[in-house]
């Protein structure tokens, strides 16, 4: 077990956990965060996405030890006080889940995606989503949202 | 207008006049709102709530709380069945709560999320009890106003005095309102008069889920609760033999390891008590990391298991199911199916005389159908919270039908019915998989057995490799033509591992002279469970693909085909036990005709038609398809849907497209295959499952209008898309495609 500093949605966590524990792990058991889902542990099904310095990155295979130093958000430090982000409303204008567990996951693939290119091709956002699986097969809706969300970035 | 008697009587209508607790369950929030609310408005709570039914309360500053009764998987029944309330009660929708009910036989009915049965089965009893609600509340006005009720009308959350001016909401009428009567009729709106069914609703939830709200049973949490994981055994056929578990006893935020039994040896297990591992390892911690990290050394031995026999007792009495030793594999189950399919199979059904009818025929076609085993693959994997305590249990866990494991936790824990408290979390994906709740079980032994609260989380490894899959499946269809390309007889021989797929009594049954039916099953100690249309989703792609295959015989087109043997169904049907209403079958491939442009000059040359009717939904689909670099690409699905009145046409919607790219996925990528009784596939990495780039670019949904009482929207779009898409990738790659998945490892299109 180690100490940890941690900057969650910027604010500043500190755990006291084995330096392999994932992120995910982290970010549910032990600080009370479990919007980042888990589905499969291997980095498959991107469930556990996150940001690490405005980077997706799947939480399930990231240690603790790796995210120290680094800024880190998660679902629940999307919206802001302004209030939901372009993403999170475009998904609600769509109505975009069904189940919803995949979808925290989605929306966080999704930002770092406009964040990075605010306006994506078809082809873009195949790619960038490619490691998000949506078992109840919300995809032409996420695609929809996503077009939605750029064209406020 | 129809008058309905209130079926639903005191026993359902319990009433008090003050609220029934609060939603709020350690930050595990219930609760949703209709509205994204401000903190200000979300304050604005009523002090005082009046419990008019059990589906409803009313507060004092006229918000109104339904409870939704079933558990919801993403077909979206915590917003459309509240809105079949809010409908009879002519509701302000904008100042509608809704609160989960918790799983209460007596108080909310059929508690069931399966079968495409939520909406068919609520349709009535849920507008009865806002219409009763409504009448109580317009009895109270009455009362107050010292008019008859015949004089007030409703809308919007209030009441109206016949005098034009006087007004009541239903917060202010409320508290009256709960010592009324409850009626013993009451009347329901003509599908005209609605005002809120029939109108795309958002997602009662989507907030919440687009901000991470903890909602899904991985996210319960109590205060000194344990994580918990299972070991069971790696291959079907197999069972503990030994476990030492003192080395990891001692790692790391480890608290126990204790071996479970699920099931009492006198224990009569019902249909969704299927468990392929009655027998596992439990390892209990503070933390899943750490349980994660002492599964992986857990000293455990297995040994195979001898043949035997269990009962089972289902809704015609108990019968006895052979499970057989043995450690299977996919290899062996082909070489079974194929010999046992050249046998006689057991005759369903037969009308005319086929034999003769094949024997006259001037051309004969034979083609054989296959599918593999298939995981549910929920993105939730399977869990469950239990906390056992001085004689009580507690559950709180996704599970479609809380009802079914009530006896087996009854039986397994010695927990009289009445000190069970269940909550049904949202569930993250459901599929079929989650009426199998032997997850349930085995969490409420492990708190029992460790005495403290524990949530049992199944790794995603765990989750695939557990069973209840669906069954591999085999199909021989025959069809006799004549001279003229008439099909004048049709013979199909169904059959599985270890059940048949058959419906003998479904289309084109009934519009043939000469037709027959047979199945036969293989018994297998890999357990299966019902999967989003179970049967219909291998055997709506096996028929519709040779009816394609007929149809191109005969030289017709393949919507005219199937239009013409409807015809056939509709005006003189052969049979009296056809379970389809041919005049709505042929609506669908009519309107998909028309939507998709089909036979149009220019319309695209790749695509395959396919339609199916299950689930008391009828669905047709026109799927077109591009090839890049010899894969598939998806370009168009249009879909037509006759589900009678749309509750939530958005939503509905919704389903309609889920249900394409599920089935699409399937079609292409679904496979689980065996190995000496080990699945070869436990995690995505080697599971296929489609994804963003492999969806279609477009899918348009279009519903027959009509005012004939609901259906479900869950399963029948589904079956449909396996046809659609073998017939159109036939028409792009001049090949057919016969054996699922069409991608497989082993299969090349082109």
């Amino acid at each position: 077990m180690a100490n940890f500093n941690l900057n969650i949605n910027g604010e500043k966590q500190q755990v006291d956990v084995d330096p392999t524990t994932p992120m995910l792990w982290v970010l549910r058991d032990h600080l009370d965060l479990p919007g980042t889902k888990y589905g499969c542990g291997i980095a498959q099904c991107g469930a556990c996405t996150i940001h690490m310095d405005g980077a997706a990155m799947r939480s399930c295979i990231l240690p603790v030890s790796a995210a120290e130093g680094k800024k880190i958000t998660t679902i629940e430090g999307l919206a802001t006080k302004k209030g939901l982000n372009p993403v999170q409303k475009a998904w609600l204008e769509h109505d975009v889940p069904q189940c919803g567990y995949c979808q925290a996951g989605q929306i966080m693939s999704a930002t770092a995606l406009l964040n990075d290119n605010p306006n994506p091709s078809d082809e873009d956002i195949d790619a960038a989503m490619q490691g998000n699986i949506c078992r109840c097969g919300t995809y032409t809706r996420i695609k929809k949202a996503i077009k939605t969300a750029a064209k406020e970035y | 207008m129809s008058i309905i008697k209130t079926s639903v009587g005191r026993r359902t209508f319990l009433k008090t006049s003050v609220a029934a607790g609060g939603g709020m369950i350690l930050g595990f929030s219930w609760l949703a709102s209709c509205q994204s609310k401000t903190e200000e408005e979300i304050l604005a709570m009523p002090e005082e709530w009046f419990e008019i039914n059990s589906y409803l309360k009313i507060g004092d500053n006229g918000v109104v709380t339904i409870y939704a009764p079933n558990p919801e998987f993403g077909q979206n029944v915590r917003t459309s069945m509240p809105m079949l309330i809010a409908e009879e009660l002519d509701l302000d929708w904008k100042k509608v709560m809704l609160e989960q009910a918790p799983y209460h036989k007596d108080k909310y009915g059929r508690q069931f999320t399966g079968g495409s049965r939520g909406i068919m089965t609520r349709w009535e009893p849920l507008r009865m009890a806002g219409a009763s609600a409504r009448a109580m509340l317009i009895a109270a006005a009455a009362q107050q106003w010292g008019i008859e009720a015949d004089e007030i009308t409703s809308a919007d959350g209030f009441l109206h005095h016949s005098d034009g001016e006087q007004k009541l909401s239903y917060g202010e009428i409320a508290s009256l309102a709960a010592t009324m009567t409850v009626p013993d009729e009451v009347k329901l709106k003509e599908v005209k008069d609605f005002k809120i069914i029939g109108k795309s609703h958002k997602n009662i939830d989507g907030k919440d889920i687009v901000t991470g709200k903890p909602m899904f049973g991985l996210d319960y949490k109590t205060d000194q609760m344990l994580v918990a994981m299972v070991a069971h055994p790696p291959a079907f056929g197999m069972t503990l033999d030994q476990v030492d578990g003192n080395e990891v006893k001692s790692m790391p935020g480890i608290k126990d390891v204790v071996t479970i039994k699920s099931y009492k040896d006198d224990f009569v297990k019902a249909g969704f008590d299927t468990n392929a591992f009655p027998e596992v390892v439990a390892i209990v911690g503070s933390s899943t990391w750490e349980v994660m990290q002492a599964k992986k050394k857990l000293n455990v031995k297995w040994k195979p298991f001898e043949e035997y026999i269990e009962t089972v007792k289902g809704w015609s009495g108990e019968s006895q199911r052979s499970v057989p030793a043995g450690l299977e594999s996919t290899a062996r189950h082909r070489e079974q199916m194929e010999e046992l399919a050249k046998t006689p199979g057991r005759v369903v059904r037969k009308d005319g005389d086929p034999d003769q009818a094949f024997a006259n025929a001037a051309q004969v076609i034979e083609r054989t159908y296959s599918a593999p085993f298939l995981a549910h693959n929920c993105m939730e994997p399977m869990n469950s919270f239990a906390h056992f305590q001085e004689g009580k249990l507690k559950i709180a866990t996704p599970i479609q039908i809380p009802s079914s494991i009530v006896p087996t936790l009854v039986s397994s824990l010695g927990v009289p019915e009445e000190n069970i408290e269940m909550d049904m979390t949202r569930m993250g994906g459901g599929f079929g998989r989650r009426a199998y709740g032997h997850y349930v079980v085995e969490a409420a032994l492990i708190s029992k057995t460790v005495g403290s609260p524990i949530k049992l989380v199944y790794t995603r490894e765990d989750d695939m490799t557990n069973g209840i899959y669906r069954p591999t499946y085999h199909a021989t269809y025959r069809a006799a033509l004549d001279e003229s390309g008439n099909l004048t007889a049709l013979h199909v021989k169904a059959g599985g591992i270890p059940e048949s797929p058959l419906f003998a009594n479904r289309f084109p049954a009934g519009a043939l002279d000469h037709y027959l039916a047979e199945d036969w099953s293989i018994d297998s100690n890999i357990t299966i469970g019902a999967f989003r249309a179970p049967r219909s989703n291998f055997m709506a792609g096996a028929e519709q693909s040779f009816l394609d295959e007929v149809a191109e015989a005969a030289g017709k087109d393949p919507i005219q085909f199937r239009l013409d043997l409807l015809k056939r169904a509709a005006e003189n049907p052969v049979g009296e036990r056809n379970d389809y209403d041919a005049e709505r079958y042929a609506g669908v491939l009519e309107l998909v005709r028309e939507k998709s442009g089909w036979g149009k000059e220019g319309s695209p040359k790749n695509r395959g038609v396919s339609a199916y009717f299950c689930h008391s939904t009828y669905a047709a689909h026109v799927l077109d398809l591009s090839l890049e670099e010899g894969k598939p690409v998806v370009e168009r699905v249009c879909c037509a849907i006759d589900c009678g009145v749309v509750v939530n046409p958005d939503a509905a919607t919704n389903m309609a497209e889920g249900a394409i790219v599920d089935g699409i996925g399937n079609a292409l990528y679904g496979e689980l295959t065996f190995k000496d009784g080990v699945p070869e596939k436990k995690n995505f990495d080697q599971y296929r499952m489609i994804r963003m780039g492999e969806a279609p670019k477009v899918i348009d949904v279009h519903f027959v209008q009509n005012e004939i009482d609901p259906t479900g929207m869950g399963e029948p779009p589904f079956p449909p898309i396996f046809g659609a898409i073998a017939n159109a990738m036939y028409k792009a790659t001049d090949k057919r495609h016969y054996h699922q998945p069409f991608l497989g490892s082993d299969r090349v299109i082109g």
